[in-house]
């Protein structure tokens, strides 16, 4: 168990690739954190750096209080689950385990119960005595798990460990490392691509966008007041649309007709100093199909009409794509996100606009839809550097 | 269907043509010089492929005399002592040269590569001098280090394209599960890299085992010539016998080590070792 302070951590490789800048979180004795951001950005280098598997360029790690910049890895007590799960190959699935149990020199009757134990949680047992080639990935990963948890450490940094699993497996996985850590209260640091992890794992998320911190928040906190467009597009999935738009006295002029602004939102904006031209923001869920909602919920909303281009039927809700006329917002922040999902996941900074609608729509490729949406859900942001006009955390 | 397996029977009919001609051509030396160490003094020259009437003096003869059995001893002493050294900095030196980013890394590759290139005849010379100087003529070292010069960049090539294969992963899972870094490279990389310390093995002992150049020119007494050197030495009986018989019995038994470790090495060089390190 311990705390974890990365004290304006930075990382810049020998070739001069700044990987890592001034990072500040303070984790807390058990916590969950989550680092997410799209590839590159520099979450194995920082959790590398919390191993000691990589120096540290500038700043302070502290772990239980105490510098740990210079101190080796082994001398860390942290472990680590790899993407790969980097299994010893030569040795069967108990002795990967008792691994670094018999490198701290421990007696072969604790090794054998310790394994035994950690074994039995990860319904491992009946695999003790096979090699690591024979086994499923699922099985793999599990006994990269038990390999880290044996010897109780400090600590678990886990590297996407999961992103090799087809995705039912994943997802059951994803509860057991869920349950896992609730059961051993141990300290983690967990990097993921994936939204689903990102949401439902960790206690706090750090987004990282090209080795600086975002914003640090409880997941909901993050997908409901993002601090910047960054953060905005890449929490929630499938992702948050973005128009650009105009403020002209308390109402916004947008491709999705002229909005009128809640007071909250405009009072947001003023206090913000908003400029005239900013990027609207709306999530998929929170337009529905106007025709299903009652008239006086739909008269305290906005709504607009357009043909719908693609409508996929998911069974549960329904996603429907429009196109809208002008010119999507785009800014430095959408185009890396848009490179980093590949164009066609982030439907929001192609010409598209996604919706979500209930199962009961009768929405019809190809006709036009009145389509409904909460405007006090509007997020404005600043084009030139991001931030979050309405910011209210 | 059929016209299928008519063409695979035509290829395999073919390869096994082939297969027959090559190995032929490599045996039909070996097993002449298997055949005439079985030939008594009289047939020895008649030419018969299959000796008309064995007998296994000439194998008494060579065991009789020193002059066989003390350079034998040489041969596998220096051999093995050269080969064990030689793979033991080899897998020192590739495993920096893979892993590791170190200041002359590439003069290091490049020198080992000259050395190999490196004539050896026009080196016998100044080593004669050199080791007479020091004292080492004549002696076990004399030959031991001038062999692991010259298996050390083989050594070090083979080795390093092993440490290659092998996932970096496993040797930062080794440091976070506690390991020094000594203890990763012996526990975790070393016996992955099991197959190729073992193929790297037998080349040098080969070389070692095999080579007549420095064994002729930096011995002369028995206390230090290895079989291959010990050969050209061999005389009959008296003056006019001819040695044809012993000396080809004596090539028998030289060859049967290199058999022995190979196929003792073989069974170790297991293939995809390293399969179920990572991913799936
Ligand atoms: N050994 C290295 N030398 C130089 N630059 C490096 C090295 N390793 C990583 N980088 C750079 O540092 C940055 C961060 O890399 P890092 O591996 O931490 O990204 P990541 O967030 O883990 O990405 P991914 O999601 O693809 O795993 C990248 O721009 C990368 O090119
Ligand atoms: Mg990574």
């Amino acid at each position: 168990m311990a705390e974890i302070v990365l004290d304006k951590v930075t990382k810049r490789y020998p070739d001069g690739a700044l990987a890592v800048s001034e990072m500040d979180i303070e984790i807390a004795d058990g916590e969950f954190v989550i680092l997410v951001g799209p590839s590159g950005c520099g979450k194995s280098t920082a959790l590398n750096m919390i191993a000691g598997l990589e120096d540290i360029s500038s700043g302070e790690l502290r772990i239980d209080g105490a510098r740990a910049n210079e101190k080796a890895p082994k001398d860390r007590d942290i472990a680590m689950v790899f993407q790969s799960y980097a299994l010893y190959p030569h040795m069967s699935v108990r002795e990967n385990m008792a691994f670094p149990l018999r490198l701290a020199k421990v007696d072969d009757a604790t090794v054998r119960s310790k394994v035994e134990e950690a074994a039995e949680i990860l319904d491992l047992t009946q695999h003790l005595d096979r090699r690591p080639s024979n086994l499923s990935g699922g099985q793999r990963q599990r006994v990269a798990m038990g390999r880290a948890i044996v010897r109780s450490p400090k600590a678990f940094l886990m590297d996407e460990p999961l992103s090799n699993l087809d995705a039912k497996l994943r997802g059951q996985m994803r509860t057991s490392v869920s349950k896992l850590q609730r059961q051993l209260g141990t300290t983690t640091v967990y990097v993921t691509h994936d939204q689903t992890e990102a949401m439902t794992l960790g206690d706090r998320v750090v987004v990282l966008r090209g080795g600086i911190v975002q914003q640090i928040g409880s997941p909901q906190f993050l997908y409901d007041h993002p601090a910047n467009l960054f953060v905005a597009g890449f929490i929630g999935s499938p992702s948050m649309n973005f128009v650009p738009a105009t403020l002209e006295d308390g109402s916004l002029k947008s491709p999705l007709g002229t909005i009128t602004l809640t007071d909250r939102v405009r009072r947001l904006a003023e206090a913000a100093n908003a400029p005239r031209e900013v990027v609207a923001g709306l999530r998929p869920e929170h337009f529905e199909d106007a025709a299903l909602m009652e008239e006086s919920h739909r008269q305290s909303g906005s709504t607009f009409t357009a043909t719908v281009d693609v409508l996929e039927s998911m069974g549960a809700e329904k996603y429907a794509y429009f196109t809208v006329e002008e010119e999507l917002a785009t800014t430095a922040e959408l185009e890396e996100l848009a490179a980093d999902a590949g164009s066609a996941d982030v439907p929001g900074t192609g010409s598209t606009i996604v919706t979500r609608l209930s199962a009961s729509s009768e929405a019809r490729e190809g006709r036009p839809l009145d389509v409904w949406f909460d405007p006090d859900r509007i997020q404005l942001f600043d084009p030139s550097n991001g931030a979050n006009l309405t910011y209210s955390g | 269907m059929a016209i299928g397996g008519a063409v695979t029977t035509g290829r395999k009919a073919r390869w096994a043509l082939v297969d027959i001609i090559v190995v032929v051509y490599a045996l039909v030396p070996v097993l002449w010089i298997v055949s005439l160490s079985f030939k008594t003094k009289e047939t020895l020259a008649d030419g018969n492929f299959i000796p008309r009437e064995w007998t296994f003096q000439n194998y008494a003869d060579i065991f009789a005399t020193d002059e066989f059995i003390r350079p034998l001893i040489n041969s596998l002493g220096i051999s093995i002592i050269a080969t064990l050294i030689a793979v033991v900095l080899g897998m020192m030196a590739a495993y920096a040269i893979a892993r590791l980013d170190f200041p002359g890394k590439k003069a290091l590759v490049g020198v080992s590569l000259l050395i190999a290139m490196f004539p050896q005849i026009s080196l016998v010379t100044p080593l004669f001098n050199i080791e007479r100087q020091l004292g080492l003529f004549d002696t076990w070292p004399g030959l031991i280090l001038p062999y692991i010069t010259f298996a050390l960049p083989l050594a070090i090539y083979t080795l390093s394209a092993f440490f290659r294969e092998i996932p970096w992963e496993l040797e930062k899972a080794a440091k976070m599960d506690g390991a020094t870094p000594g203890q990763a490279f012996w526990k975790v990389i070393a016996p992955l890299a099991a197959p190729g310390v073992f193929t790297t093995a037998i080349l040098v002992f080969i070389f070692c085992w095999n080579d007549f150049l420095f064994a002729i020119s930096l011995t002369s007494t028995e206390a230090s010539r290895t079989v291959p050197a010990a050969l050209s030495f061999f005389t009959g009986a008296s003056q006019f016998e001819d040695p044809t018989g012993t000396i080809s019995a004596a090539a028998v038994v030289i060859t049967i080590p290199i058999i022995i470790f190979v196929l003792f090495f073989q069974r170790r060089i297991v293939a995809g070792l390293t399969s179920g390190a990572v991913k799936g």
